[in-house]
């Protein structure tokens, strides 16, 4: 070789070096800009991830701007907006590797306590609550507070609460004969549903079946819990393809796939809500929020809507129990207009702000104990006011099943392993669903998957 | 076509000084330095972090950060049967769709190189598809189109007895392949009516005063004139489509189960469903090794239809 030739590479070589040095440099500098910008800053910007539900994008994203921003004029506050699995993903992506991207996060029972454990959320009783009198904390509906606290202290706080329940079609119902108990059992809708079924003009009845844990487990996971199925047992060990969850799994399927939408293995909550809203489901077993967005978007389906509790089997009462609530990773920028934001949107004040602009049926439901004292509420909200609360104060995440289970959580398994397996195990009962597999088949990979995990692992 | 362009042989140096030379060389690269520079930036270097976290258990649903674990990651994309299942998922969806896109890009290609009234407004309307955002188009596909409460497609099928099909759900990787289809047939047609408008007249002409038949003609002068332009097409086509992500994202999400979930989205979701940052690297890093030996080899190809166009 030429010794110029080797110059030029050893040139090549340095030029190369110098290029990483400068990118090393870039990624540096801009890390410890970020933790210099870490602040209690009352004002400041303010970046919120939220999912995309009617309810925050069709209400608080624009009073944020027309009202909060005005009354607080040196905060400035930015949405990023996701569905249900890619909000997970980014704000655990956010959170874990610190990267503080986000200054406030939507999240719910499920990772409040499970972040409070691993020091990524801000203790907000002892930060905020406690110096915030007209905050008024013990308002918060105590089966949500308590699902969002870990060791008595809440780590996140409720923008609107659920259960979930049944919602009919009154007018198809009376036509078919059929008269809709106030607690029906999975048999009886399984009934009404092969009755009321029109292929092609009118579902029997919509159910989720988009694979994600927050998806169509939500709702299978409640039919699995009233046939007496489970998760784990006791020893950790996976039960998902025990007789009580195959039971409940073929129900589900056959159902859906007998009497359901078309395509379900597509549909959740926002696609159902559609669906329902333009009078393409006879009933539809969804989220008690619903009901708000029906009363406001779709009057004439709302008027003709009935609502009954969660369908059972084996147990008392099947509802999930959920959340949307707001929490402030730990050592985020702004944390003082993050909590002047937060404490806003989950506010009384902000409940008759709603009520002002879009009148109290409107105003997002289950996270605060006065709004269903109220007599405007009552009286806006009469058809479903109740049963959502009794829904919330009927769920007990520390016995959801039959028999004792080793973990907390209705229609989820509070532990981190379970971000990944009930994703996994949606998408195999998706596609049982879709008719791409047996439910045997989606099961057994199911609990392949997840015995990939040792009980110790499990838990934690 | 601009990209068949002939390539010179570069002008050889050697007979002048060497200091000359080294300074002309230099001169040479010199513009091309900053995008040399770019490109190690914005490709090697996080090829490089891939590498590193390859070898780390690294999962950010678990706090205490990344630690050491040697091939342990490697074992595992050997022995995982999803990512098997989405290897051959990938070949499966590239295969059909450039061959299927090629065969009606002929077909188009050779429609549209007859002279008729409207030709140019067809010509642009046959274009369309490629012009647009592949997100786009997925989105399109899946609502408008496909839906089984709302779609156009079952809308046209009522009279023939079918209604609310869910083909997303029922057919979910043939109607992944068909979207791929439909956004690369133009790209396919365009290449190949370019190989068509460069036909010698002469030959052809002559070919028709000996009395060939016209089957005769296209299968014996255009189809070995065409070659190069087909497997220019496939070639471009297959880089493109091995690393479709818009439509399996946008259309299935890589369901129901995983019957569409190929290559490309299975490391997306490694990553932001399983969190598993180690073992999408180590999938990654061996993603790219069987990229770089299938490139060498379509490379090879590639060479070939320079030399094929630079001998005739």
């Amino acid at each position: 070789m030429r010794p110029s030739s080797v110059r030029l590479r050893m040139l090549g070589a340095v030029a190369c070096a110098a290029a990483l040095v400068v990118a090393a440099a870039a990624c540096a500098s801009s890390n410890s800009s970020g933790s210099a910008t870490s602040s209690n800053s009352d004002s400041g910007t303010v970046t919120v991830a939220v999912v995309s539900n009617p309810l925050i994008t069709g209400q608080m994203i624009p009073l944020t701007e027309s009202v909060f921003e005005k009354q607080n004029p040196g905060i400035h506050v930015k949405f990023a907006t996701y569905t249900e699995g890619d909000l997970r993903a980014a704000i655990q992506k956010d959170v874990s590797t610190h990267s503080n991207a986000f200054n406030v996060i939507m999240i719910g029972p499920y990772e409040a306590p499970l972040f409070a454990k691993d020091g990524w959320l801000t203790n907000l009783s002892t930060q905020y609550i406690a110096g915030d009198a007209g905050y008024d904390a013990s308002d918060l509906l105590p089966p949500i507070a308590k699902s969002l606290s870990y060791q008595g202290d809440l780590y996140a706080v409720p923008f609107y609460g659920e259960s979930s329940m049944m919602y009919y079609n009154k007018s198809l119902l009376a036509k078919a004969g059929i008269t809709m108990p106030q607690h029906p059992t999975w048999t009886q809708i399984a009934g009404f549903a092969a009755k009321l079924n029109q292929p092609g003009k009118v579902a029997g009845i919509c159910l989720r079946g988009l694979a994600g844990w927050g998806d169509n487990m939500a709702s299978l996971d409640t039919v699995v819990n009233t046939f007496g199925g489970e998760w784990f047992n006791m020893n950790w060990a996976p039960q998902l393809t025990s007789p009580a969850f195959e039971k409940a799994t073929n129900f589900y399927v056959n159902l859906v796939r007998a009497d359901g939408e078309a395509g379900a293995s597509a549909d959740s909550f926002n696609q159902l809500l559609t669906l329902y809203g333009q009078g393409k489901c006879a009933m539809w077993y969804d989220s008690t929020v619903a009901a708000t967005s029906i009363a406001t978007t779709y009057p004439s389906v709302y008027a003709q809507t009935g609502y009954a509790f969660a369908p059972t089997d084996l147990t008392q009462s099947s509802g999930w129990l959920w959340s949307w609530s707001f929490g402030i990773p730990q050592g985020t920028a702004n944390s003082g207009a993050a909590w002047k934001f937060v404490s806003w949107a989950t506010s009384k004040q902000y409940d008759s702000l709603v009520a002002s602009k879009y009148g109290w049926s409107a105003v997002p439901p289950g996270s605060r104990t006065s709004l269903y004292s109220n007599p405007d509420y009552q009286k806006a909200a009469a058809p479903f006011a109740s049963i959502t609360l009794a829904s919330i104060d009927g769920t007990d995440p520390d016995h959801p099943t039959v028999s004792q289970v080793p973990y907390v959580g209705v229609q989820f398994v509070d532990i981190p392993q379970f971000e990944n397996l009930g994703v996994e195990v949606g998408q195999q009962i998706a596609g049982a669903i879709a008719g791409t597999e047996s439910v045997s088949q989606a099961l057994r990979t199911s609990q392949g998957d997840a015995s990939q995990y040792t009980p110790s692992e499990l838990s934690g | 076509m601009a990209v068949l362009e002939r390539v010179n042989p570069p002008v050889t140096t050697a007979a002048r000084p060497r200091a000359a030379a080294r300074r002309d060389r230099w001169l040479r690269r010199l513009p091309l330095l900053p995008a040399l520079i770019y490109t190690i930036v914005v490709t090697q270097i996080p090829f490089l972090v891939t590498l590193w976290y390859s070898f780390q258990s690294y999962f950010w649903d678990t706090p205490g950060g990344a630690h050491w674990t040697g091939l342990s990651n490697y074992k595992t994309v050997f022995t995982n049967p999803n990512f098997r299942s989405a290897l051959w998922r990938s070949v499966i969806m590239t295969v059909s769709a450039v061959i299927v896109a090629m065969l009606l890009g002929i077909a188009f290609a050779v429609l549209l190189d007859r002279k008729f009234f409207g030709r140019g407004v067809v010509r642009t309307l046959i274009i369309t598809p490629f012009l647009i955002m592949p997100a786009a188009a997925a989105l399109i596909w899946a609502g408008p189109m496909l839906d089984p409460n709302f779609g156009l497609l079952n809308y046209l099928l009522t009279p023939f007895g079918i209604h609310h099909e869910a083909w997303l759900s029922s057919h979910a990787l043939g109607s992944v392949i068909v979207v791929m289809i439909w956004q690369w047939t133009p790209f396919m047609t365009l290449i190949v009516l370019a190989g068509l408008q460069s036909q010698p007249n002469d030959v052809l002409e002559a070919a028709r005063v000996d009395g060939a038949s016209a089957l005769a003609i296209f299968r014996r002068i255009t189809m070995p004139l065409l070659r190069p332009y087909i497997e220019l097409g496939i070639l471009l086509g297959s880089v493109y489509l091995v690393n479709v992500f818009d439509a399996v994202r946008l259309m299935t999400n890589g369901g129901p189960g995983t019957s569409t979930t190929n290559l490309p989205f299975y490391l997306y979701e490694e990553v932001n469903n399983a969190f598993d940052v180690g073992g999408a690297a180590a999938a990654g890093v061996v993603t790219v090794v069987i990229t770089i030996i299938v490139a060498t080899f379509a490379l090879r190809m590639f060479a070939r239809v320079f030399q094929f166009e630079g001998t005739s």
